[in-house]
């Protein structure tokens, strides 16, 4: 609260911003904004060099990109990437990671980390979890012993990690739930918001996010946003969407958070990484996204195209010898072909690493290219575009992109 | 010599067989040349196990060769024949000389399924069985510079009998006799190596008789096999070694298949083998273990001795040392690596071995490496993979300047008598 509280009154965004700048290792420098739609290319500096947005964050769970070295994802012009707490403070434990330097140290990762709070994990991983006034509570799946993850932890492990951005630990539920529990848990996200906030050690040197809850409803997220735009957090999170809601009810609370969330800070709509979503959600106004998805199914084989997947261990491409997106100019297209990699993934794992990178890089290049219309200014023409390669044909457009996309002045034709 | 443009050039043969000098006129074109002793490059289906075309280009020195094995190839025949600019190519393989093998050196394959006529190899989709038509139809789709005709090896199981091995060595000599037929005839394998392989399981005679039979056709080398690790203990491997190599023209190079564990490697190259195969490091790599022994014999006056309290606890957690029994499983580990799920590299934040250059190590921390392979992320084995090659590489290396120096005694001195001497250093 303490540091919350004298700046929350600055309505005027230029001495907010004076403040931010001292206050926090964080500016964010908006370069173009798109006169249509909510979409907007910006410049944040952070403690571990400057990132583009709109940025799609990889994510790499246990301080390791899933197979990939830390300069091919450097060289893949990955300038954030994600680690899990939980995971993390589970093994190998936050004074080991302390002692190494911090995350960036124990992985020689010279770029930003973001860190999640562990929450959600620990709500969707572990059974036995009971959520109190006081935390988290759940059994440690290695030694069964119980475990209290309170805001205070949570903030003290992703202090001893050492990240970049760090997220407020938030009572998580489920997107699919409503009723009372979903205001107590977006009443006791806004209260641990205060605590993560004043358990911060680093807050020279580590930003915090806070999340904002409320489910579907959109006055209980209007409430959380009134409340917790009030404080002097260096950036938000739209949080407890992706978990299996009805697209209408995702947008519209995407929507509804960015109208009301601060022109000047940076905002980061959690778990979302389907590239529909991705283009969808810059036009509603977000900056960054994380998600498993790209380098999850790359292992399954399943590679990322401008025309959607292509699940390479399929027969069909056994003897198909072009690249897996001959546009592409990822080290996989440039060097192997679909008949390849399909019988290599017979062979050797590598095979996963291949397409691993070619979906980081898919995902990174889309991005960019986002960004460089809304600099361009025909962000609209990029979507149109970009929707007509996805879909084979207007009437497999999902209505709920053509809503949304309409309703910030984009009609698909 | 079926139209082979391979050379060796020797610089230095000792008194008991072991051989310096360098394999010339490799590839296509003949620019490609292997130093000798030396090891190939060791992959799956062209593809150095975990590692892509980025992560494997981190190693600055490369073996020129690369090894493709018929049991990953053989069931991709049909794209090969599409795609018709051979294996390498396909590969995405551009500039090195390629080896095809009949087996993979790491795996071991069932016994039983050789005949007269066929010998078998086992891909992913279950066995491949190959008359000499078949083998040699499956060389013209791969068009590597350089192949193993086809053998029957299954000689290396306990009490294979006297007339087993006999017809192992009879038959092979009619396989490479039909292969040999049929590679001069055909137009797309012009200026192809073919290695002949002598057989002769664990009999001296026979394998006597089969290199001696062997020299006599037209080959550009020879592969020894039925020697490989857990087949026969080293004394004896040396013994027909000794004996086989004795038979071969000196001016063609032996390939010993299936050993890759340095001491081995030592005493069989002092028994005249040049070409080993580089499956050793994946071996190693597959157990989640870094190679660490030590083989530098620089005089040196900054290198540091050991110290005795470290090397102490560091040998404490290997089982088997050297001169552990050669039929042990090669899973095992050996006492040329050490086992970085070992809780004692929890926070141990030095580089995998101290002063080594490859990317690894330069990069990362034992720490880090324990706690890949505790949480079994993909990562680990690419690390790993890296430091092995490039300590095996080196390790190579270091036997060619011992050879051309004539150290081999100091460095079979630090090898084999020094088990367990490790490059770790007191910083």
């Amino acid at each position: 609260m303490q540091c919350g509280d004298d700046t929350t009154t600055s309505e005027n965004s230029m001495s907010l911003k004076k403040t931010l700048s001292v206050a926090s290792p964080l500016t964010l420098r908006i370069v173009a904004e798109c006169p249509v739609t909510k979409a907007r290319a910006c410049e944040l500096v952070l403690p571990h060099g400057a990132v583009n947005t709109p940025v799609f964050m990889p994510v790499g769970t246990q301080g390791t990109m899933k197979g990939i070295t830390v300069d091919q994802l450097d060289a893949l012009g990955c300038r954030i990437c994600l680690g899990n707490t939980y995971h993390l403070g589970m093994r190998p434990g936050p004074d080991l990671i302390e002692k190494a330097r911090g995350l960036h140290g124990f992985m020689n990762w010279k770029r930003n980390l973001l860190t999640d709070s562990g929450g959600f994990q620990m709500v969707s991983l572990v059974e036995l979890s009971e959520v109190t006034e006081e935390g988290v509570k759940f059994k440690s799946p290695y030694d069964g012993k119980e475990i209290l993850l309170s805001p205070e932890k949570s903030i003290s492990i992703q202090n001893s990690l050492g990240s970049d951005i760090m997220m407020q630990l938030d009572d998580v539920v489920s997107s699919t739930v409503t009723g009372p529990r979903v205001e107590e848990a977006m009443h006791r996200s806004i209260r641990w918001l205060d605590r993560c906030i004043a358990a911060n050690k680093n807050p020279d040197k580590q930003n915090l996010f806070a999340i904002i809850q409320g489910g579907l409803n959109a006055e209980l997220r209007k409430a959380c946003l009134d409340e917790m735009t009030r404080r002097d957090v260096p950036g938000f999170a739209i949080g407890g969407l992706s978990g299996g809601e009805e697209k209408d009810d995702f947008w519209r609370m995407v929507t509804l958070s960015t109208d009301h969330l601060p022109r000047e800070k940076p905002r980061y709509l959690m778990g979302v990484g389907y590239a529909v979503d991705l283009v969808v959600c810059v036009a509603l106004g977000c900056d960054m996204f994380d998600c498993v998805f790209p380098t999850r199914t790359a292992r399954f084989g399943s590679a990322l195209v401008p025309w959607g997947s292509l699940q390479v261990k399929q027969k069909q491409y056994a003897k198909d010898l072009q690249p897996i997106d001959p546009d592409c100019q990822c080290p996989t297209c440039k060097r192997h072909s679909r008949a390849y990699l399909h019988a290599l993934f017979k062979s050797d794992t590598a095979a996963m690493h291949h397409i691993t990178i070619h979906n980081i890089s898919y995902q990174l290049t889309l991005m960019r290219s986002v960004r460089q219309s809304i600099v361009d200014g025909r962000f609209p023409d990029f979507i149109r575009t970009f929707m007509k390669r996805l879909f084979p044909s207007r009437d497999q457009y999902p209505s709920w992109a053509v809503d949304a996309l309409a309703s910030v002045n984009v009609t698909l034709e | 010599m079926a139209g082979s443009r391979m050379k060796l050039e020797l610089s230095r043969v000792l008194q008991g067989g072991g051989r310096l000098g360098v394999l010339r006129g490799l590839g296509r074109t003949g620019q490609h040349s292997l130093e000798l002793p030396g090891c190939l490059l060791y992959t799956h289906f062209g593809t150095v196990p975990h590692l892509t075309q980025d992560t494997l280009h981190t190693l600055s020195s490369l073996p020129s060769v690369t090894q493709v094995t018929l049991s990953n190839v053989a069931e991709h025949q049909e794209v090969l024949e599409d795609f018709t600019d051979g294996f390498g190519k396909f590969a995405g393989l551009h500039d090195t000389v390629l080896y095809c093998s009949l087996h993979d050196p790491a795996t071991v394959c069932p016994a039983g399924y050789t005949t007269n006529k066929t010998v078998s190899v086992w891909g992913s989709g279950g066995r491949i069985e190959l008359t000499a038509a078949k083998f040699m139809a499956l060389q013209k789709t791969i068009r590597p510079d350089w192949y193993q005709s086809m053998a029957d090896g299954e000689t290396w199981q306990v009490n294979t009998s006297r007339k087993r091995v006999r017809k192992s060595v009879d038959r092979t000599l009619a396989h490479l006799d039909e292969c040999l037929l049929l590679h001069e005839k055909s137009q797309e394998l012009e200026g192809v190596s073919v290695f002949g392989v002598v057989e002769g399981g664990d009999i001296l005679e026979e394998r006597v008789r089969s290199a001696r039979e062997t020299a006599k056709r037209p080959v550009a080398g020879f592969c020894l096999d039925g020697l490989q690790t857990g087949s026969v203990d080293q004394p004896l491997r040396t013994r027909l070694i000794a004996a086989a190599t004795k038979e071969l023209p000196e001016d063609k190079p032996r390939l010993l298949q299936g050993v890759g564990r340095p001491d081995e490697v030592l005493l069989s190259v002092e028994a005249g083998a040049d070409i080993f195969e580089g499956f050793f490091p994946f071996q190693v790599t597959e157990r989640g273990c870094a190679l660490c022994f030590d083989y530098d014999i620089s005089p040196d006056p900054e290198r540091a001795v050991l110290d005795p309290d470290e090397e102490k606890a560091e040998k404490a957690g290997d089982s088997p040392q050297n001169g552990d029994t050669p039929r042990a499983d090669q899973t095992q580990m050996t006492s040329f690596e050490m086992d970085l799920k070992d809780k004692r590299y929890q926070d141990d934040f030095r580089p995998l071995v101290e002063g080594c250059g490859c990317y690894c190590c330069k990069t990362h921390q034992r720490a880090y490496l324990h706690h890949l392979l505790v949480t079994n992320e993909l990562l680990a084995g690419v690390l790993l993979m890296i430091h092995n090659v490039a300590h095996y590489q080196g390790f190579f290396r270091a036997l060619r300047g011992a050879l051309a120096t004539d150290k081999l005694d100091v460095l079979k001195r630090r090898v084999l008598s020094d088990a367990g001497g490790r490059t770790e250093r007191k910083e």
